[in-house]
Formats: C-alpha cells, sequence, structure tokens
C-alpha cells in the first residue's frame, strides 16, 4: 500500500461525510437561508428543509470511496431521480435557473467547509477530497441544468398545445349550420388542423353549411389565401357549403392586389350576414315576433 | 373477379362501392357504369364511397371522368359520403372534382338529385300537358 493511498484511507472523505450528516444539513440550510435570492414566496423553509434533507439523506447512503469521483456511476440513480424531481417541480413553480442551480452548489459549499474542518492537519488529503467532492457535485449541477431546461421546455409544448387546441373550436351555430372562427395566423399546421376538425364536424354532425370566420386573422397573404381555398374545395368534395365571412376592407384590398380569385368562394362581410345566407339556403327565415299578434289574442 | 353492383332506382343509377378500389375495378367500374346509364337512360348517378378510405390520383381521375362521362349521356353525378382524410387528400392533389356533384350521405345525394331532376320534369309534364290539349 502506496503511503498516498493509506492517506485516503485514514481520510476517507465518504465516511467522513456520512458521520457529519447533521452538521452538514445545518450548514447548508444556512446557506440557503442566508442567500438573498432565496424565495419564500415560492416554498416555504419547510418544504425546502424536506427537500435538502431528502437529497443530502439519499446522496449520503449511496456515496462511498468508489463512487465518490464518479457522478454518473449507477449507485447514483436514487440521487439523480430525487434531483431531477425537485428541478422539474423548481421549473414548474417558477424558479429561476440561478436559484435552482444554487441550491445545489450551496451544498457544496457545504461539504467543502466540513471536509475542511475535518482533514485540517493534512492539506494533501484535504486536496484530494475536495476535487473529488466538487466533481461529484458539479455533475449533479449538469443534471439539475439539465431536468430544469427539459422541465421548462414541457411547459412551453403544453402551452403550444392548448394554443392551437382553443384557437380552433368548431361552434353548432344551427342545425345544419357551424361556425368556425379562426383566431391567429394560419400558418400550413394549423389550417391542417382548422381543416380537419371542420370535416370531421361536418360528418358528425351531418352539416350542410359550414362558415369560416377569418375576423380574427390580422393578415391574408397568398399562402394564408391558398390554405383558405383548400379548405372551401374540401368541404365542398364532402358536399357541404362554405362561406368565408368576416373579411376586413384591408385584408380585401391584399387579396385583390396579390391578384387571388376567390370569385369562387362565397364571401360575406360579416358572421351575420353569412349566417343570413345560410338561412336562405336552407330555406329557413328569421321573423320578429310582432305586437299585432299579440293585440289578436 | 370482383365486381361493384350497380343498381337501378326509377330514373336513378346506385352504385355502392364497399370495398378497396384497386385500378383494374375502378376503370371496369367506369367502363359498366357508362355503358350502363347509356341502356337504361337514367337521369342521374349517385356512388357513395363513405366506405373509401384509401384514394390516390388515379382513383380521384376516375371519379372525376365518371361524372364527365354521365353528363355527356345526360346524366348528373353525385359522390356522397367522402371521408374528411379522402377529401384533404384529393384537395392535396389539386383534384377538385369539378364535374361532380357532393352531398353529405346517400339522403341528401337523392334529395339533391330530385332537385336537379325537378326543372325538368315539369318542363316534360308541361310539354305533354299542352300535347293533350
Amino acid at each position: 500500500m502506496t503511503k498516498k493511498q493509506s492517506i485516503v484511507m485514514k481520510y476517507d472523505a465518504s465516511k467522513i461525510l456520512q458521520r457529519k450528516k447533521k452538521s452538514i444539513l445545518e450548514e447548508w440550510m444556512k446557506n440557503q437561508l442566508a442567500d438573498e435570492t432565496l424565495r419564500e414566496d415560492l416554498m416555504s423553509n419547510e418544504d425546502l428543509r424536506e427537500q435538502s434533507t431528502e437529497l443530502l439523506d439519499s446522496l449520503l447512503k449511496t456515496i462511498n470511496d468508489n463512487n465518490i469521483d464518479n457522478g454518473e456511476s449507477a449507485d447514483f440513480e436514487n440521487v439523480s431521480e430525487i434531483l431531477s424531481g425537485i428541478s422539474i417541480s423548481r421549473a414548474r413553480q417558477g424558479f429561476t435557473p440561478k436559484e435552482t442551480g444554487l441550491f445545489v452548489l450551496s451544498l457544496k459549499d457545504a461539504l467543502l467547509q466540513t471536509l475542511r474542518s475535518e482533514i485540517s492537519d493534512n492539506p494533501e488529503a484535504l486536496y484530494d477530497s475536495s476535487m473529488r467532492v466538487n466533481k461529484l457535485i458539479d455533475t449533479f449541477s449538469v443534471v439539475t441544468f439539465e431536468t430544469f431546461i427539459k422541465g421548462r421546455e414541457e411547459v412551453i409544448l403544453r402551452q403550444t398545445d392548448e394554443i392551437t387546441e382553443i384557437s380552433t373550436p368548431v361552434i353548432r351555430v344551427w342545425d345544419g349550420i357551424l361556425a368556425l372562427p379562426i383566431i391567429g395566423t394560419l400558418d400550413s399546421a394549423r389550417t391542417q388542423v382548422v381543416m380537419e376538425n371542420l370535416l370531421q364536424e361536418i360528418v358528425s354532425s351531418g352539416s350542410g353549411i359550414a362558415i369560416l370566420d377569418i375576423s380574427g386573422v390580422p393578415a391574408v397573404d397568398s399562402l394564408v389565401a391558398q390554405h383558405l381555398i383548400k379548405t372551401v374545395s374540401a368541404t365542398r368534395l364532402m358536399g357541404a357549403e362554405c362561406i368565408i365571412s368576416g373579411i376586413r376592407p384591408e385584408i380585401a384590398q391584399t387579396v385583390v392586389h396579390l391578384g387571388i380569385d376567390l370569385s369562387n368562394i362565397i364571401t360575406k362581410a360579416s358572421l351575420a350576414s353569412a349566417l343570413r345566407y345560410a338561412f336562405t339556403l336552407l330555406h329557413l327565415e328569421v321573423r320578429k315576433v310582432g305586437s299585432k299578434d299579440k293585440t289578436l289574442i | 373477379m370482383d365486381k361493384i353492383p350497380i343498381l337501378r332506382m326509377g330514373r336513378f343509377l346506385l352504385v355502392t362501392i364497399q370495398v378497396d378500389l384497386y385500378d383494374r375495378l375502378a376503370l371496369n367500374l367506369e367502363s359498366d357504369l357508362v355503358q350502363m346509364v347509356s341502356k337504361t337512360g337514367a337521369s342521374g348517378v349517385l356512388i357513395d364511397i363513405s366506405a373509401l378510405s384509401i384514394v390516390d390520383s388515379f382513383m380521384g381521375r376516375i371519379l372525376g371522368n365518371i361524372g364527365s362521362m354521365a353528363k355527356i349521356l345526360d346524366a348528373e353525378t353525385v359522390v356522397v359520403g367522402m371521408q374528411p382524410a379522402v377529401a384533404i387528400t384529393l384537395i392535396e392533389l389539386g383534384l377538385e372534382l369539378k364535374g361532380v356533384h357532393t352531398a353529405l350521405n346517400v339522403e341528401k345525394g337523392m334529395e339533391l338529385l330530385h332537385t336537379k331532376m325537378a326543372p325538368i320534369e315539369e318542363s316534360e309534364e308541361e310539354t305533354s300537358d299542352s300535347r293533350v290539349e
């Protein structure tokens, strides 16, 4: 056994850390609470302590002399899992990356502090174990950041899905008449969703007329117009009539300037006039109940 | 070999496609249908494609051709029950089936054929009436 090995044996960092668990936790909590970026509004101190205890428990349970400088070893799977959980939940709660990063990095301070006070008599061993702990915690920081960003991305993806879903509702305004208000810019992907939703609804409700209201579409270029024409043609193929309504004067101007031919498509200025037209197609009539009838009774 | 039945209902011909159309079958249907229109003097053709889930450009063209051919023989064609996916595919292929009428289901298709025929019937009645007088 070489001299160095015996030193390491004597000053086994993992054993020391396991022994001093309580003081490490206190030190860590003190570091976290002293930090000015502490977010008491997002998480109570009890919850923070609970999280910290759970993580430290799991870390010190798995740590040993062989894996201390290898954070990616399979032994730390449990620790990584806990870290990921904490990180993702923090991303959802609205913690900043800095605050999440400091949570892990402040643990390093606490660990190094403990090592320093325990191995104060041997600089070489102190340096050696400090480096190893450093490396270990750095690996954990990377894991934390990765999952933090993944958590944020999940939130963004969910929101995108939600937006596409809520922005294409198909409304049954009357027996046999569907309305589809489009809000926001139309691109290929959205037109596809709009078209599919509309056609599906036409089949399931057996409606003969669909009104496509584009008053919420900010601008129409040749591509959007192309998409609209496609939607109308597909509806016609299904055997239903499609009316486009809510065309603003600016849009009418651009459409004509772009030289897009909408003459095959029934267009109406407002949803109201489109509905009136749909009623005439279905041979329906909307009448005011006259006061004359009442006096007769 | 498979054959798609063509049913006669009064002055209309009814075709319901219940199997996947392959090219030969579609071509046979086209010629059978045109023969039938000419033989019976039908004034309307109703094609139900609600069971058809896949189309390609060839099938789209055949449908359009049937419409145009029937038109020359003085019969209107109505395609009914097209699936949304089929409609989207045809549009993406640039086939708008110009000479063909469409309806949501057989019932509405029949209604459409009847309304298309109504003016002709009236004029026929008028001429026969005048002859009687």
